[in-house]
């Protein structure tokens, strides 16, 4: 479904994310890296309060616009189910693999100036459109 | 104590950014990366406001040398390359093209009674064991 360019809303909710991971770095000198957070959250005893606290804050944070916002969307529900279980498994696997997804390597990593970060930023922005120019030029859809 | 109160606006801030921006809303997140059919720039714009705070933000602390908690900054990033990066980064993009969620925003659609987020991260919690009990080791 084609969606509108929103720059306003863009620069201001992206504000609020990298001032959102300059406070945990500067506050506790960790990464606000969430697929890194949710494996450590379920899995580690030491130093698991912090990082359940930031991920249900996440979530109340976003409840917050939910609920206030203004224009905000439905959400989706007619995307195919096996589709949504492939992508969920590729998307786990692959960021627990090269150690962070979008907010560890985009907004922490980039910058923390690390070359890893950003070839790996490069490589899953790559990815992301090679398969979304498959799936939507190519074989015309999945839906 | 500090330390939950920190991390919890800290969150707060994030979850309320990924919404405000459209983040969590997955056709946004597609269309930016369909470079050749409906693009929307949006997510480009989220990413450099995002940097453009964090980038001058982490190089202050990283002059300051030490977190305001006292504890130490992560150590510098290493600059090795290796195949599990460049495989984890690219299977996770694939699936970020297919159904247009990487972790936060997925997280954060839980708080809309999203069945399809409910779901994803069923699965990605899953990705994330397979990735961990089958996946190559670290070295």
């Amino acid at each position: 479904m084609p969606t509108e360019f929103t720059p306003v809303s863009a620069l201001i909710g992206g504000a609020l994310i990298g001032l959102a991971a300059t406070t945990l770095y500067a506050a506790l000198g960790r990464i606000a890296g969430i697929s890194g957070l949710l494996n450590q959250a379920l899995e580690q005893t030491a130093e698991r309060g912090w990082r359940v606290a930031f991920l249900l804050s996440l979530i109340a944070g976003a409840a917050l616009w939910f609920v206030f916002g203004i224009d905000v969307p439905a959400p989706r529900r007619d995307f195919p189910l096996p589709w949504l279980i492939v992508a969920g498994l590729l998307v786990g696997f692959g960021t627990r693999l090269g150690n962070g997804c979008t907010s560890g390597h985009g907004i922490c990593g980039l910058a923390r100036l690390s070359k890893r970060s950003l070839v790996a930023v490069a490589s899953f922005m790559a990815c992301g459109a090679a398969t979304v120019f498959v799936l939507r030029h190519l074989i015309g859809g999945i839906a | 104590m500090k330390r939950i109160a920190s991390a919890s606006a800290a969150g707060l801030l994030f979850g309320l950014g990924l919404a405000i921006s459209g983040m969590t809303n997955p056709d946004k997140v597609l269309n930016f990366l369909d470079v050749a059919g409906s693009w929307d720039p949006s997510l480009a714009v989220v990413m450099g406001a995002a940097l453009a705070i964090s980038v001058p933000g982490f190089a202050w602390l990283r002059r300051r040398g030490r977190s305001f908690s006292g504890a130490a900054l992560p150590e510098p990033p290493s600059a090795r390359l290796d195949a599990r990066l460049l495989a984890g980064s690219a299977l996770f993009g694939i699936g970020w093209g297919i159904a247009g969620y990487c972790p936060g925003p997925a997280l954060a659609n839980l708080a809309q009674g999203s069945g399809e987020a409910v779901l994803f991260v069923v699965a990605l919690l899953a990705g994330s064991q397979l990735a961990r009990w089958a996946g190559p080791r670290n070295e």
